[in-house]
């Protein structure tokens, strides 16, 4: 622009001045415009779903919140199986995802030769673009019969007879349940937050890691020390991108979770999520009918949770006072 | 850049061609699961042969009932009957257009296909969670022949709404009045035990790679995934193994004269009828929009009806009676009419 301006007559300079203004402005105005189209959308969604579900809520009060019985037939509907599944899956999935996506990205950023950085890392972006119903085929025809036959049948038979925390690992062996739908969605999930933790390692300035190796650090104390407070933000900011992804997944769930609107304390049960549920019941749900209300309802609940999770993460990366 | 835009470009022109080319004889159908594949292989034959093309998408059967209330699709498909209010509320006509049977399906060791004698209450407590075990008492008298192991029974049901759901739980409740009391029907229900899998496959598959599992599918899925099923007792009391001259048997018990055709073919009399037996249904609009349109739909019923029998049993579905088809077809002429008043067929 400056390099015009200067090099061409006055009254051109002029002419390409005004013209250029009225483009930003033009340009500024689908910017702010693209910007409320994504609130009001979102604002649409979320209201569209109350109103959906508003039969449901008036017809059971908050009780549907608590409510454990989900009974197509008598038309009664509780959603706590569902959220329960929703959320236990979820920090389960997180807890096996968040260590070892940590150890992939401090592998790929501290330790790894420098021409094994490349293939590796693009190897976890491709497996980030693997689509759900693969990984839910994979999980279904793979990890369930192994933790049906193998896994499961030893944990029963020694974990599940310990006083107090045996009823965690009790019931019959099916292979699929809340554990391996966590299973699954901690395979899904480790590319994301792997790919996020590696890139926001690399923007750590090396004069710091330097400068702390000189003094005699560790690596382990240079990445607790020097890469993790600088990059705080950005690596909460991935594995809760993570935990909406594992919030929101339904395919992959669907086909292992084992869809049984049921609580129960071992984490080998057939259990449910939200989404899950909401495509299951979904087809079968008439018009105008108190099912349907349902499930549009728990569709907003779903949305709430999320609302909260990225709520809790604002909150958690708030800059501390003195920083 | 241009060569993709180029590709785009013929690929579109070509897509408007083959639909502008086959709109002319086009009917949309959406609805029921369980006909799909025989909707689909019918759809096919009678573009050839009588130049209509079937556009059906299986959405479930609630769904179906929902888009042939609102009229956007030209007929709509349910595998349960709708209520006789509903139909007469929204104007539609309902009429079966072939049936299926369901199977018990079971992966237990040493025991192979069509060994093991079943009974509906048997599988009633199995569902409810009141026989646990491979070797519970009730199924070892019954079964003396076998030796049955301790091992979890495992029970599988549909996690996904579904008209096959249906039928299996009306049997369940018309054999055991504990399950029509606690439980009761639907195209899903509160299951008291076991797990849930999506679609008849995921049933099979889970079936078959757990040990000690009991599940339901229709026939046809039992068939092709080479699945154990077992012998049911019917309601006189015979152990029948599911074969075609046993669903035929039941077909040619029931009593077709049940208003709007909803026929119950559940547990039915007959010294050889397979007890699982049910009908899939069509709803069409008594007082179609487009006659045309509507009349299409009814030829292409009339040609499944004449020469899709073939095609049906190849996929293990069971025709209707010829008796049946013939008052379906009577049943068009008196109910489907156009704006001037006259039969549309």
């Amino acid at each position: 622009m400056s390099s015009t301006a200067t090099s061409a007559p006055a009254p051109l300079a002029a002419a390409a001045r005004r013209s250029g203004s009225t483009g930003d402005r033009i340009f500024a105005g689908l910017c702010r415009g693209a910007g409320i189209f994504v609130l009001i959308l979102l604002g649409a969604i979320i209201v569209e779903l109350f109103i959906g579900g508003l039969p449901a809520f008036r017809a059971f009060g908050l009780g549907f919140v608590w409510g454990s019985n989900w009974d197509p037939v008598a038309e009664e509907f509780g959603a706590i199986v569902p959220i329960y599944g929703t959320i236990v899956t979820s920090v389960m999935a997180l807890t096996l995802a968040v260590p070892v996506a940590f150890g992939i990205a401090y592998f790929l950023t501290e330790i790894a030769p420098t021409p094994l950085r490349r293939p590796v890392g693009t190897a976890i972006e491709l497996l980030a673009a693997v689509p759900s119903i693969i990984y839910g085929m994979w999980g279904f025809f793979v990890i369930v019969p192994v933790m049906a036959q193998y896994v499961q049948p030893v944990i029963i038979d020694s974990l599940g007879e310990v006083p107090l925390i045996g009823v965690l690992f009790a019931g019959p062996p099916f292979g699929t349940g809340i554990f391996t739908a966590a299973l699954i969605l901690a395979i899904m999930i480790i590319p994301f937050i792997a790919a996020t933790m590696r890139d926001v390692f690399q923007t750590v300035p090396p004069v710091f890691k330097e400068s702390a190796y000189g003094l005699g650090c560790t690596r382990w104390e240079v990445m607790w020390n020097i890469v993790i407070p600088y990059t705080r933000r950005s690596v909460v900011g991935g594995i809760m991108l993570g935990l909406g992804r594992a919030l929101g997944e339904t395919l992959a769930v669907t086909f292992v979770i084992g869809n049984a609107n049921r609580l129960s304390a071992s984490i080998f049960a057939p259990g449910n999520t939200i989404a899950s549920l909401v495509a299951l019941e979904f087809g079968e749900a008439e018009a105008d009918s108190l099912k349907l209300s349902a499930l549009l309802a728990l569709g907003f609940i779903l949305f709430v949770l999320s609302f909260i999770v990225l709520a809790i993460s604002r909150l958690l990366l708030r800059p501390r006072a003195g920083q | 850049m241009n060569r993709l835009a180029t590709l785009v470009g013929a690929a579109v022109a070509t897509l408007g061609l083959a639909v502008s080319a086959a709109s002319a004889q086009q009917i949309t159908g959406a609805g029921a699961t369980f006909p799909n594949p025989v909707y689909q292989k019918w759809g096919e034959a009678a573009e050839k042969a009588v130049g209509i093309q079937l556009n059906y998408q299986s959405i479930g059967s609630g769904a179906g009932m929902t888009q042939a209330r609102n009229r956007t699709v030209d007929f709509g498909a349910s595998d349960a009957p709708m209520s006789a209010a509903l139909l007469e509320e929204h104007k539609l006509l309902q009429f079966p257009t072939v049936m299926g049977s369901l199977v018990a399906i079971v992966n237990v060791p040493g025991v192979a296909d069509n060994q093991m004698k079943m009974t509906g209450e048997l599988l009633a407590d199995i569902y409810l969670g009141k026989i646990t075990k491979w070797n519970d008492s009730r199924l070892v008298e019954m079964n003396r022949g076998l030796t049955l192991p301790n091992l979890a029974i495992a029970p599988v049901y549909r996690g996904d709404g579904s008209g096959t759901t249906f039928v299996w739980v009306s049997y369940l409740s018309a054999v055991s009045p504990q399950w029509k009391e606690k439980v009761g029907v639907g195209t899903s229900v509160k299951w008291p035990a076991g797990t849930g899998a999506r679609g008849n496959e995921g049933v099979a598959s889970t079936v078959r790679n757990t040990r000690g599992a009991i599940g339901y599918v229709e026939n046809a899925y039992a068939l092709q995934n080479k699945l154990v099923s077992t012998q049911l007792r019917n309601r006189a009391g015979n152990f029948i193994s599911p074969t075609h001259e046993s669903f035929i048997a039941a077909a040619e018990n029931a009593d077709w004269n049940a208003p709007n055709f909803a026929a119950n073919l559940i547990d039915q009399q007959g010294a050889a009828s397979w007890p699982i037996v049910s009908p899939t249904f069509v709803l069409l609009p008594k007082d179609p929009k487009d006659a045309a349109r509507s009349a299409n739909v009814m030829k292409f019923f009339d040609w499944a009806f004449a020469n899709g029998t073939k095609l049906a049993e190849e996929l293990e579905y069971i025709p209707l009676p010829k008796a049946v088809q013939d008052a379906v077809r009577a049943s068009w002429k008196l109910h489907v009419k156009g704006a001037d008043g006259k039969p549309v067929m």
